[in-house]
């Protein structure tokens, strides 16, 4: 079955405060979008792969790293790839700029 | 009838002869001493000189001896003056400037200089040793003004000069005339493994060049080789080596070799003088190091003391590399050779090398390089020609599983009270085992004020644990090694102290400034900087939320879900109809899952939405109870004099009055207390944080109880008469354990690690400072507000952190 991909604006850069992540709700898919300090955003399904599940925009933000709030699991936001020694990957979304408005391709 | 006292000439004002003074004034040596040094400074830590190169201290931090020393100690010193002959007829030490001083001994403690190559040029302008802190001053001075610098010589002192200067932003090339770096001191291996990493760390090599001319008009330009090719350079600093500075002893008739040649009680071929450090040659070897020379210096402190000594018999020297980031280690025989069993391991990817060369079975070598954690260890084993056993070898090299390693033997039981520890410094075994037996000392820190163990390089700070662990047992636990994260190698309390010297105030001025692995720091140690920055200054620190575990940033607990669960505080545990009401209405109209009471009596509203948050809180109209903060939980509390038949204090009002007191603030692990009315102690103080059973006559109080992970019974820290003095102990235990505790350490650890002793000492022992932590716990105080009036009063924040973007 085709999915098709839908594009969200989800407000600006200042909507989103620096290392804190934040839900977004963008049609039937909620988001974690995060912020980080070179000023760069990241979008990435708000649901933990670990398997008790969870959500992921409490975490704590370093760099491009995501650690959970729940696990402390280690989450690359630009690829969703969980570090080692855990395991999974997050669904990542693209997050484009244009002047000043934020728009996600979902 | 005052006695005449023998006059003691020492000659040289460095870290032998001072060193083999100090010595002498602790044995209670009856001399009039008169120093004579050519530097104009009091006696300093030469070996330290690479730090102040590097930035990291400055000349005064390595000072060792200050003029008021020398006076306090009746110590004649005449700095800036130059001794030239010692007249042994007379008994007379004779100065440039023609002063004449009587002696009855002397001590001949000239050091060395830095060798200059004798090669056409090396008198040019811009061209200086390391040596002493003139040289240092040349180079920091330099690099202001040049940019290209070549530092001739590959090893220990050369590759610390190359670093400093690198630091100090000049281009830099060592020129070494060998193929490997600290070819006397490392195996190939090890060498190329230095090599790499202190190109990445910036460093230019030539190797294998003999540099044959300086060229250039008044001032050095460059550097040509025998192969011909030339390096460009507008500051050259020569580190191929030293020589002993033999002047005096030769022109005085004193035998000399290649250094003054001396027995093993450092006695030279004339009578009554002496020779110690690096001028000295016993055996056939002079010394460039600095251990040898305080093991001499005991040895002839106690010879000119008429003390009983062994004859010094030369030193197993070890080297330690003082560049930060670059842990290498040697000590005795290093090179492979076809009579010695080399064991080895070689780990590329961890960039760790290691090996041990045996010979008949004695482990008479080793090299470390990149973890150096054995280092200590290693040295010992050398220095005693220890046998290898299974034993030592899988302590050693580890036995390939998890078992391995474990059993860390107290190999410090087996060492000599005056063997030295602390080479920088000369501090002996027994002066460490005193200082912890005498001043009831628990951590390396105080050692190191008290003695002066690994104030200097640091290198022997594994061997003053291991002697605490020895002396203390069971109450010292080991300081991790490892720092607080995997992104640093520093521990809280290194990382406490640059706060305070460096003023820094954000976490991310700590990483900058500290140099963390990851920029940004990690889930560990941002929590824990940010609470380390704001226990220092409770005033001034802006509390980072993004730097807050979520339960803190969110002001309640996250429940797998996603849901989060309130408590609101009842102060101990009492609660009104009234709340109970407005408790019971808030969790049907926003629909809470569970109430459940805690074992802290407490209720929790289990399963809040996180975008009710805030309106469940305003509706409440409760201050947050802190069920989810690094903070005072809960004070639980029996019924007490109020209605208990058996009640003597009135347990819920005290309770209650404390965790008023108390709320909100920070702490490094949650923290719990209970306060019961009679013995009987039915709210269980003994599992607490702190523990208060009230009895006929006042209260008693107990400290570091856990009911959790891991659970200890309270220890009985004292009694008390009044309720002001239940209140200002506490205070000073709470902020005591604020300012020591390690982020994330419950109290039950921190009393084992700190002892309750020290914690004793330092609360009940000595009022002022009582008064002094309970002042600071109350300033900090001052400064809490409720975390839900905020954020109620702060829109944008609180749309940013709780509400949900629906698009």
């Amino acid at each position: 079955m085709n999915k098709t991909t839908q594009m969200y604006a989800i407000g600006s850069v200042q909507d989103f405060l620096m290392q804190i992540g934040r839900v977004v709700v963008a049609g039937n898919v909620e988001l974690a979008v995060f912020r980080t300090s070179d000023g760069g955003i990241y979008a990435l399904e708000n649901r933990s792969p670990h398997p008790k599940g969870g959500p992921l925009a409490e975490g704590i933000v370093s760099g491009h790293f995501l650690y959970d709030p729940l696990y402390d699991w280690k989450i690359d936001l630009r690829t969703g790839e969980v570090q080692a020694p855990d395991e999974g990957r997050v669904v990542t979304y693209p997050v484009t700029l244009d002047e000043d408005s934020l728009t996600v391709s979902v | 009838m005052a006695e005449k006292r023998e006059k003691l000439v020492l000659v040289g004002n460095g870290m032998a002869g001072i060193g083999t003074i100090e010595q002498i004034l602790k044995l209670g040596g009856a001399y009039d001493i008169t120093v004579f040094g050519s530097e104009p400074h009091p006696n300093y830590n030469r070996i330290m000189l690479s730090y102040v190169l590097e930035g990291s201290k400055t000349i005064n931090d390595i000072i060792l001896n200050d003029w008021s020393w020398y006076e306090e100690n009746n110590i004649t010193l005449h700095t800036g003056t130059t001794v030239t002959r010692i007249d042994e007829g007379s008994k007379q030490v004779i100065t440039e400037n023609g002063m004449a001083v009587p002696y009855d001994k002397v001590i001949i403690a000239t050091g060395s200089n830095s060798f200059i190559l004798p090669v056409p040029g090396s008198d040019k302008e811009g061209v200086v040793g390391f040596r002493d802190i003139s040289d240092c001053d040349a180079m920091l001075e330099a690099a202001q003004q040049y940019s290209k610098a070549a530092v001739i010589g590959g090893g220990l002192l050369g590759l610390e000069a190359a670093k400093g200067l690198v630091n100090l932003g000049m281009d830099v090339t060592v020129v070494h005339l060998m193929e490997d770096l600290m070819e006397r001191q490392l195996d190939r291996n090890a060498s190329s493994m230095l090599q790499a990493e202190l190109e990445r760390q910036g460093v230019k090599f030539a190797m294998g060049k003999q540099t044959v001319e300086l060229t250039g008009e008044q001032r050095v330009s460059g550097l040509r080789f025998s192969d011909g090719s030339t390096l460009e350079a507008d500051f050259v600093v020569m580190a191929v080596g030293i020589k002993p500075n033999i002047t005096l002893a030769k022109e005085s008739g004193v035998s000399v070799n290649r250094g003054i040649v001396v027995d093993d009680y450092l006695q030279t071929s004339m009578q009554n003088v002496y020779s110690i450090g690096e001028c000295a040659e016993h055996r056939g070897v002079c010394y460039g190091l600095v251990a040898p020379l305080f093991e001499q210096g005991m040895v002839l402190a106690k010879h000119l003391c008429g003390s009983d000594t062994k004859p010094y018999e030369g030193s197993v020297v070890s080297t330690k590399l003082k560049i930060s980031g670059v842990d290498v280690f040697s000590a005795g025989e290093f090179m492979d050779a076809p009579e010695l069993t080399v064991i080895s391991s070689k780990d590329e990817w961890k960039k760790t090398y290691k090996k041990i060369l045996l010979k008949n079975n004695v482990i008479v070598g080793a090299v470390l390089f990149g973890d150096v954690t054995e280092s200590a260890n290693l040295q010992k084993l050398v220095k005693q020609g220890a046998v290898m056993t299974d034993e030592i070898y899988s302590e050693l090299m580890g036995t390939g599983c998890c078992g391995g390693g474990n059993k860390k033997g107290t190999s410090v039981e087996a060492m000599a009270d005056e063997e030295i520890v602390c080479g920088c410094n000369g501090v002996t075994k027994k002066a460490i085992i005193d200082a912890v037996t005498e001043n009831g000392f628990t951590t390396v820190d105080e050692i190191k004020a008290c003695t002066g163990a690994t104030r200097s390089c640091g290198g022997c700070k594994p061997v003053v644990e291991q002697i605490l662990q020895f002396v203390l047992g069971d109450s010292f636990q080991q300081a991790a090694k490892q720092g607080i994260c995997g992104c640093t190698t520093l521990s809280r309390d290194e990382i406490v102290a640059e706060i305070t010297a460096k003023g820094l105030k954000t976490t991310k001025e700590v990483m900058n400034v500290l140099g963390w692995k990851q920029e940004e720091g990690c889930s560990k140690c941002r929590p824990a900087i940010n609470y380390y920055l704001g226990m220092m200054n409770p005033d001034t620190h802006q509390d980072e939320k993004e730097s807050r575990f979520v339960n803190e940033r969110m002001g309640a607990n996250i429940q797998k879900d996603g849901t989060y669960t309130v408590i609101p505080r009842m102060y101990g545990g009492v609660t009104t109809p009234e709340d109970l009401k407005k408790i019971a209405d808030v969790s049907l109209k926003y629909d809470v899952k569970v109430v459940k009471v805690t074992g802290g009596q407490r209720l929790d509203l289990i399963g809040v939405k996180k975008e009710d948050l805030p309106k469940v809180w305003e509706e409440l109209d409760m201050p947050s109870g802190y069920g989810y903060a690094k903070s005072l939980r809960t004070v639980k509390t029996c019924v007490g004099s109020q209605f208990c038949r058996f009640g003597t204090q009135d347990s819920m009002g005290m309770g209650a009055l404390m965790e008023r007191k108390y709320e909100r603030l920070d702490f490094p692990a949650k923290f719990k207390m209970a306060v019961n009315g009679c013995p009987r102690n039915c709210a269980e103080s003994c599992t607490k944080d702190i523990g208060i059973v009230g009895n006929d006559g006042g209260w008693e109080i107990f400290i570091g109880g856990n009911g959790g992970i891991k659970p200890r019974i309270a220890d009985a820290f004292c009694k008390v008469k009044t309720d002001e003095e239940l209140i200002e102990v506490c205070s000073a235990v709470m902020q005591y354990y604020r300012e020591t505790g390690n982020y994330l350490e419950r109290t039950s650890e921190w009393v084992e690690r700190m002892g309750l002793e020290q914690i004793q000492m330092v609360i009940l022992n000595n009022e002022e400072n009582r008064k002094e932590l309970a002042a600071r716990i109350d300033f900090a105080l001052t400064q809490v507000t409720d975390p839900w009036k905020k954020i109620l009063n702060d829109n944008s924040t609180r749309t940013a952190l709780f509400e949900d973007a629906r698009v």
